[in-house]
């Protein structure tokens, strides 16, 4: 069929079976956005930044699996794009990312809104693509798609030069795709899992370390059926949450900087990691060489560059999760006693009960804590928590009760604030049945405030909590413990009125100073079905425990204010 | 970790950001570059690049992995076995004997290429090693430029 460019990315994403696009026009992406305007396929979702754009399609993509697409201009429009492709890239989300480009004759020429989109973007996609003719534009937007959603997952950018969009050319969509240097290994070598199914069988106290891959390949069902197969006991990373469900109770909780002692004691006394889709991120292991000392590693991942990277592992297996795991289940299913590993299921219970993943709570004023908790209580697994950046972040993974993989929506690689509240909208849009609340800070909420528009304008009622303690938090808490309490630029009394914000753009704010202000902002945020700040007024000194300080033994954790150290 | 000199040669579809990716992967992730040379290979749309890089194992391993991840690579070869090339041209002054020069240069596979009103040029092509001696040797003869080339190299 004989169109021009413009419409034949937007043919190509009906044909990817797009549903939503989130973006922002410009003069470079023009053409695209006139025959968006003439095609009623897929709706279209104006933001008011090109980062919340990103966000939002990241968001869309974490909370169903499918790829998020945002369209964004050349030049001011692509380079705020960037901290969104960044954030999506460190956690390996599948996303296709389309940026109008100057005209060809342009490039290289400094015109007006250029910059080199492929350059900057290189370090932080999966894969980028300038489309030099039009006759390549739909293998390369089959391409993007594939590249994006397959293999170890994650952002592809194709950006199109203005004159490309205007020509007029043949469209015809590949049915397949076929790049000959792009083989993603899926299939785990089957030697290799029946050294790793004998490891386990050997083993005293093996542990499950789930990762972000567990959730990206789909497979959380599997590894719950993996570990209850073994009564393998199991830690999640800050990505994994969800997997193992919270009532669980070979859950031992999330490890790492900010894990609970249980977790983290596991770790430290496993004699085999069993490595899923994750891949021993600083915040997770503490010390490299204190790290594990008495494991053995099998090591799950599709991406072999992770294996092997930082941990020296035993048994290597690349491969997608959710197959290897299968086969690990088929060669344990009839051999293994679950028995075995008891006594070591009875040291973690007694980790546990020594010091449980717990708070004080106060009458006088509310802890941050208690409101995830109360969250948890009244939503439980009707909702779909995402989160900003800080210390918000880390209560939320510790305390929210979080049932199932994808309900737990944050930015763990790249650890961008402003994050949370556009990529809730994006969650909303995919899943409008679920109640979609965003846990955020007085620091982060400020970055991205304006989708406070956006989601009145398309009436998606995502409930951001601020927890408001007027600092920056997690600096805050590095600055006293670290820094001897010089609190440097991390003091933000200074503050909006969060209601009136919220009001001026349309939504709902609500001012909380107690817990049954709470309940009733939350209720009333609900039953309203509108966008809605509710701003709690919480413990100004709260600090995220425990904690094991950068660079220290994963072992060695500040567990509470006053026992400085275990 | 003890560090290794290695030569990794990379094939690459023959695309205008490829050589960007290759050496901005090794940039961003502070991997070594020695040498690197860069050449389509003929009757085809690939490129071969030949990188000599320096690393403990860790870092050898995970630069082969990372390359092998970049979508427009088809194949790294990293090999102990690789017979290796490289070629350097260097001008001497006219007033320096033509036939020492020769001689030198003949001693390293090579030759005399040009010779002008006030300068002689000679070019080597050898092992990386002997290139390093070669440019040693040259220096009793005053040079006045020395152009080095990277490594090209073949599995054995």
């Amino acid at each position: 069929m004989k169109m021009n460019g413009a419409q034949m990315v937007c043919e190509a994403l009906i044909a990817e079976g797009v549903k939503t696009v989130f973006g922002y026009p410009g003069g470079a992406i023009m053409n695209v956005y006139d025959e968006i305007y003439k095609q009623d396929s897929f709706e279209h979702i104006l933001n008011r930044h090109e980062q919340a754009s990103v966000h939002a399609a990241d968001g869309y993509a974490r909370a169903t699996g499918e790829v998020g697409v945002a369209m964004v201009t050349s030049g001011p429009g692509f380079t705020n794009a960037v901290t969104g492709l960044a954030t999506a890239y460190m956690d390996s989300i599948p996303m296709v990312v389309i940026s109008g480009q100057v005209p060809l004759a342009l490039i290289g020429t400094d015109g007006f809104q250029e910059i080199d989109a492929i350059g900057i973007s290189r370090p932080c996609t999966k894969h980028n693509f300038l489309v030099r003719e039009l006759s390549d534009l739909p293998r390369i937007m089959k391409e993007a798609f594939h590249i994006a959603r397959s293999g170890r997952p994650g952002p592809v950018l194709v950006d199109i030069p203005k004159d490309i969009t205007a020509e007029f050319g043949n469209f015809v969509y590949p049915q397949s795709v076929n790049i000959e240097s792009y083989k993603p290994t899926v299939k785990g070598n089957k030697r290799q899992i029946e050294k790793a199914v004998d490891a386990i069988l050997k083993a005293k106290k093996p542990l499950l370390y789930i990762g972000g891959g567990v959730i990206l390949s789909n497979a959380g069902d599997l590894v719950r059926k993996l570990a209850s197969v073994g009564q393998i006991p199991a830690v999640e990373t800050l990505m994994a949450r969800g997997v193992m469900g919270a009532k669980n109770p070979l859950l031992q909780g999330m490890l790492g900087m900010h894990g609970n002692y249980a977790s983290n004691m596991a770790m430290s006394e496993t004699d085999l990691i069993i490595a899923l889709g994750a891949r021993f991120d600083d915040r997770v292991t503490g010390k490299l060489s204190e790290f594990a000392r008495y494991a053995d590693v099998i090591h799950v991942d599709i991406d072999a560059a992770n294996i092997g990277k930082l941990v020296d592992v035993d048994y290597p297996i690349v491969g997608d999760i959710k197959g290897v795991v299968e086969q690990l289940i088929l060669g344990l299913e009839s051999r293994i006693n679950p028995d075995r590993y008891s006594d070591w299921r009875e040291v973690l219970h007694r980790y546990n009960d020594l010091y449980p993943q717990s708070f004080e709570d106060s009458d006088e004023v509310i802890k941050p804590q208690w409101v995830i908790e109360r969250v948890g209580e009244l939503l439980g697994d009707r909702a779909i928590i995402t989160s900003d950046v800080g210390q918000h972040q880390m209560w939320t993974a510790q305390h929210y009760p979080f049932d199932r993989p994808r309900q737990w929506i944050n930015s763990g690689g790249l650890g961008t604030m402003g994050f949370g509240f556009p990529a809730a909208i994006g969650a909303k849009k995919g899943c409008p049945d679920k109640i979609v609340v965003n846990f955020t800070g007085d620091g982060s909420i400020l970055m991205n405030m304006q989708e406070l528009v956006t989601a009145s304008e398309y009436k998606i009622p995502v409930i951001n909590i601020i927890l408001n303690n007027n600092f920056l938090g997690m600096v805050r808490q590095w600055q006293t413990f670290f820094y001897d309490e010089r609190y440097s630029e991390t003091d933000l009394s200074y503050q909006p009125n969060y209601k009136a914000v919220a009001e001026a753009c349309g939504g709902i704010g609500y001012d909380v100073t107690t817990k049954e202000e709470f309940d009733t902002a939350l209720n009333d945020a609900i039953a309203k079905d509108r966008v809605a700040f509710i701003n709690v007024a919480v413990s100004r000194f709260e600090n995220v425990l425990p904690m094991v300080p950068a660079g220290g033994a994963l072992y060695n954790m500040i567990l509470s204010d006053k026992s400085e150290e275990k | 970790m003890a560090e290794a000199r290695r030569v990794i040669s990379i094939l690459v579809e023959n695309e205008s950001s490829v050589l960007s990716r290759v050496s901005g992967l090794f940039a961003g992730r502070g991997y070594n570059i020695e040498t690197l040379t860069v050449a389509p290979i003929p009757n085809s749309n690939r490129s071969r690049i030949t990188i000599v890089t320096k690393g403990n194992e860790r870092i050898l391993e995970q630069i082969t992995k990372q390359l092998h991840k970049l979508i427009p690579v088809y194949k790294v070869v990293e090999h102990e076995e690789m017979v290796e090339k490289e070629m350097v041209m260097v001008k001497f002054p006219i007033e320096e004997s033509l036939a020492d020069i020769q001689a030198l240069c003949e001693a390293y596979n090579g030759g005399i290429v040009n010779v002008d009103i006030d300068m002689i040029i000679g070019m080597v092509a050898d092992e990386p090693n002997r290139v390093k001696h070669f440019i040693e040797a040259s220096r009793r003869y005053n040079p006045l430029e020395t152009v080095r080339g990277g490594v090209v190299a073949i599995e054995r």
